[in-house]
């Protein structure tokens, strides 16, 4: 058995900007174990420009990005295995993992990092009913083909869900001759950046229709049409007599992210219904002592700055962990109320004047909102802003004057 | 000239090859499809009926039950899964426990053994998450669940290693009478064969007619399904059935080997008889029929939806045995439900009718029952893993994250794929791609190792052979 200060599991950005704070932080034995032939995860496959304008003030495409991370990584005495996959990990901080070189591993840490990433939704999840052809894709992988094996999927293409993945990949199969026809979007909004759909969609005449889904999937060996429909906005059931046919050799599906987190909930760690990720506190610790958590397992993240930040905090406070030094206090939970749908930490060792930064989205668009935060029937802060919509992350940095009740986020139209 | 050609490699049509490949006989198949289990056998419900409820005195009813005593020991031969979770039939009213006494009687008839009448209690004991209203059920601890899929590719290996030949993509076009047989046009090549099995499936009436046989009709009628993640998968943990009510014969709520749950199926009548999509009214009422037996059912955590298509003959039996229209063909056709478990049934009865017909059979020395099958990798401890790897580091290099399947276990599925591999032919032998992602994340990379290992162009591959082609072509960057 080997052992570890602390093991990471996952080598994309969060992985790796995490045992960067724990080597900065004073851990000694640091192991990152990544599945992949290499690291920096899902930004390996993002040769598009948008990454880093707020980590390091400048734009850079994914692989740059993780670039500046990975050259860190030579100064710092920090063990990498790549093709290294973790299958397990137990309630004792054993974790079990299979490579080719290295055989069957086992590791027992003194804390652990999780930064598995997330997984893209798949049709099965949509239960889009019709046949199962070929040339149904999760944009993702469609993105992999095209960007790092130069596979082109389809030549007609039809995207379902407007994400930031969907949006560059209408792009992306555009620039490749393809001809896109619509992005299809369930809600009233689309849930990827602004900036993505002025510079993929407008700039590339491809239309977005919102309210509208793809009911029925056609032809029998390659995909040869969809059904769409639009649907009500309240019950989001789709209204008869809307459909329409839309010929198509490819259906991309962008269509929402699932943090991996099979791991976790083998180990036993409390899951946040709606984030799908782990229920941390301020230090990003989950429900298992030494068990951190960071990135796209924990929630979902627009931009890759905000993953960085968290990692760091979450490597930090496991090489912290490992020596002993646990920070402590009373616990107190923090809430999503109003609009607002989910908040990270959802718990805070209240400690007297410690400022904590608060991540959460909104369930809806509002535009203005107004955030309140909310504690012992006080109000800590309140803020208005333009607008807030579900595609956005939003924060907000509250300073604990001191040991508070239960922490409360409300966002209302004004 | 071979001794006897199998029409049709599903389930019914590879048992038969592999019974025959018991006797010193020269046999093929010709399926029209790139693989086996290209039709009813890949999609169904996969469950080892009791046979209580086929009509006493029918075909269906003999070769369930018999079907059902032999399939132990055939899952032993060929390393098949096979969970006997035994299957309960609810009754959610009096009226219904009526019908649940009748199926008893009739199990009793056609000899299905220890079938008890269960009550509410009893149920609740069994499964959690019951619906309240259940008053009481047939239990059947004979029934079971298999692989179906599974099943069939098992059943093709261990005949082919026996000696059978199997032509895919060649479907039985015309036959024509020839000197002590018939020869056979497959499209690409001729054939010819002393005698013929007809295990065609929903196309065995168009084969049995090319024969002089039209004794019999078949008809489409679909079963669609809704397939849920392992992980929410507690709700199904035996078979449940529910007892033919007013409402219809109603939708099952059942397990898989491989630990999913899945419900279903509906009952459509079709006339196309290659029409497998799924309609859209089928979730909600799949999902309304099958929340009578378990109220709360995950469906957030469902993965897939699949639909498969019985082959019903008119009249309603199997048809099983020599035509009386023709004395070289054997008919092994209208294998509708229960048509998985009386497959090695209807196999011995085949080989039985062809001896009939003239066919000599005699065993030889040599064949072998057993295909040895390596341990999958999901399934192995700790130990058995670390000796893996040590033997075949392809064992550490993990493919299909979902279903923990390597690339070791790929690489035999790509070499054990008849012609081309498909995607979907590799996915049913080594299961990557079958799990909560459905293929998102190794559907690439199972594409790159068949290129490799076959030395194929990736733009080449397909999902399921035809046309289903996954790729149209190479980006722009790679054309300069
Ligand atoms: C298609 C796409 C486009 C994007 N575009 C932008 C953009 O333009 N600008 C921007 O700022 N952000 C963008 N993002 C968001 C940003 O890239 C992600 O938020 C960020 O990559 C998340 O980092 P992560 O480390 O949490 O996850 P990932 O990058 O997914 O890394 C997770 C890593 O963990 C590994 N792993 C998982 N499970 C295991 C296991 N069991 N054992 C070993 N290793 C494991 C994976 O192989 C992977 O390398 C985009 C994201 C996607 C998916
Ligand atoms: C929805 C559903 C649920 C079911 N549930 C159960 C269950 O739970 N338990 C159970 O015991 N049974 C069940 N069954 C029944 C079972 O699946 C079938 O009885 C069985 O799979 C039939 O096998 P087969 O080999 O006859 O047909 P198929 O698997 O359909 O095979 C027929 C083959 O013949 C080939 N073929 C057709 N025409 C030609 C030609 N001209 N030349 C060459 N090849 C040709 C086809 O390509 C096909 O591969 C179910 C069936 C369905 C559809």
């Amino acid at each position: 058995m080997k052992s570890a200060e602390v093991a990471v599991i996952g080598g994309g950005p969060a992985g790796l900007a995490a045992a960067l704070a724990a080597y900065e932080a004073g851990a000694k034995e640091i192991l990152i174990l990544e599945r992949d032939a290499k690291l920096g995860g899902i930004l390996q496959q993002c040769i598009h420009n948008g990454f880093g304008l707020h980590y390091f003030k400048q734009e850079l495409t994914g692989p740059e990005y993780a670039a500046r991370f990975e050259e860190r990584l030579l100064g710092a005495s920090i063990e990498v295995l790549t093709e290294t996959m973790v299958l397990e990990l137990s309630k004792d901080l054993t974790v079990t993992a299979v490579s080719a070189k290295e055989g069957y591993l086992q590791i027992q840490a003194k804390a652990v990092v999780l930064a598995m990433g997330c997984r893209e939704r798949s049709r099965g999840a949509l239960l889009i009913p019709g046949t199962r052809p070929a040339g149904v894709y999760t944009a993702g992988l469609a993105q992999r083909l095209v960007n790092m094996e130069g596979l082109l999927p389809g030549k007609e293409v039809v995207i379902l869900g407007s994400g930031d993945i969907g949006l560059i990949m209408a792009r992306r199969m555009s620039w490749e001759g393809a001809k896109v026809k619509m992005v299809c979007e369930l809600m009233p909004y689309s849930s990827g950046l602004s900036r993505n759909i002025v510079q993929c969609l407008q700039d590339n005449e491809i239309p977005l229709h919102f309210n509208t889904t793809v009911v029925e999937i056609h032809g029998k060996e390659r995909l040869e049409g969809v059904t769409i429909a639009r649907v009500d906005e309240k019950t989001k059931k789709p209204i008869v007599g809307s459909e329409k046919f839309v010929p198509c050799d490819t259906l991309l599906l962008s269509v929402g992210l699932i943090p991996e987190n099979e791991l976790s909930l083998q180990a036993g760690i409390e899951i946040d219904p709606v984030t799908g990720g782990a229920r941390v506190s301020q230090e990003r610790q989950t429900s298992l002592p030494g068990v951190f958590a960071c990135g796209n397992v924990l929630h979902v993240h627009d931009l890759v700055d905000n993953v960085s930040e968290e990692a760091e905090i979450a490597g930090a406070a496991a090489a912290r962990f490992a020596k002993g030094q646990g920070k402590q206090g009373r616990e107190i939970p923090v809430r999503a109320a109003g609009g607002v749908r989910y908040v990270v930490p959802q718990r805070v060792f209240a400690r007297e004047g410690e400022e904590l930064t608060f991540y959460f989205r909104v369930g809806a668009a509002y535009r203005p909102a107004k955030l309140s935060v909310l504690s012992g029937g006080k109000q800590l802060l309140s803020r208005q802003k333009a607008i807030m919509t579900p595609g956005e992350m939003e924060s907000v940095r509250v300073k604990l004057s001191k040991p508070v009740d239960e922490i409360i986020l409300i966002v209302e139209n004004t | 000239m071979f001794d006897v050609l199998v029409i049709g490699a599903g389930v019914v049509g590879c048992a038969v090859a592999r019974e025959l490949s018991r006797y010193a006989l020269r046999v093929a198949v010709a399926e029209a499809g790139p693989d086996v289990a290209c039709g009813a056998s890949k999609a169904n419900s996969a469950i080892v009926h009791a046979g209580y409820d086929c009509e006493p005195g029918t075909n269906m009813a003999r070769l369930n039950v018999r079907g059902n005593a032999m399939f132990g020991a055939l899952c032993e031969e060929l390393a098949v899964p096979l969970k006997r979770t035994g299957s309960l039939v609810l009754a959610f009213s009096d009226e219904e426990m009526e019908s649940v006494r009748r199926l008893y009687e009739s199990g009793l008839k056609n000899g299905v053994p220890g079938l008890k009448i269960l009550d509410a209690e009893a149920c609740h004991a069994m499964q959690e998450g019951l619906n309240p209203e259940v008053k009481g059920a047939l239990y059947a601890p004979t029934g079971g669940i298999t692989s179906p899929y599974e099943l069939t590719i098992a059943l093709f290996e261990n005949a082919r290693q026996n000696g059978t030949e199997f032509f895919f993509e060649s479907p039985v076009l015309a036959a024509r009478a020839i000197e002590g047989g018939y020869e056979l046009d497959l499209g690409q090549k001729m054939l010819q064969a002393r005698y013929v099995v007809n295990a065609a499936g929903l196309y065995a009436d168009q084969i049995s007619a090319l024969f002089g046989d039209k004794c019999f009709k078949i008809h489409a009628r679909k079963g669609e399904y809704i397939l849920f993640d392992r992980a929410v998968s507690g709700f199904a943990k035996t078979v449940l059935f529910q007892a033919p009510g007013p409402l219809g014969k109603g939708v099952l709520v059942a397990p898989t080997v491989h630990g999913n749950a899945y419900i279903g199926p509906t009952a459509v009548e079709q006339a196309d008889k290659s029409d497998t999509s799924v309609r859209r009214e089928a979730i909600d009422e799949l999902s309304k029929a099958a929340s009578r037996s378990v109220p709360t059912l995950p469906l957030r955590g469902a993965i897939t939806l699949f639909a498969g298509l019985r082959a019903m003959p008119e009249p309603h039996d199997f048809i099983v045995g020599l035509s009386p229209k023709n004395p070289r063909l054997v008919q092994a056709a209208g294998i509708c439900s229960p048509g998985l478990t009386s497959a090695p049934a209807i196999a011995e009865e085949v080989a039985k009718a062809l001896s009939l017909a003239g066919l000599d059979l005699e065993e030889k020395t040599g064949f072998d029952p057993i295909r040895r099958e390596e341990k999958a990798f999901r399934e192995m401890n700790g130990d058995e893993r670390a000796a893996a790897i040590a033997f075949d580091p392809a064992y550490g290099r993990i493919i299909c994250r979902c279903e923990t399947v390597p690339e070791a276990e790929i690489l035999r599925a790509i070499r054990a794929t008849p012609g081309v591999p498909t995607l979907d032919g590799v996915k049913r032998r080594a299961r990557a791609g079958m799990g909560r992602c459905q293929g998102g994340f190794c559907s690439s990379r199972v594409l790159e190792l068949i290129a490799r290992e076959r030395n194929i162009p990736m733009e080449e591959l397909t999902k399921s052979g035809g046309r289903s082609k996954l790729l149209v072509g190479r980006t722009r960057e790679d054309d300069e």
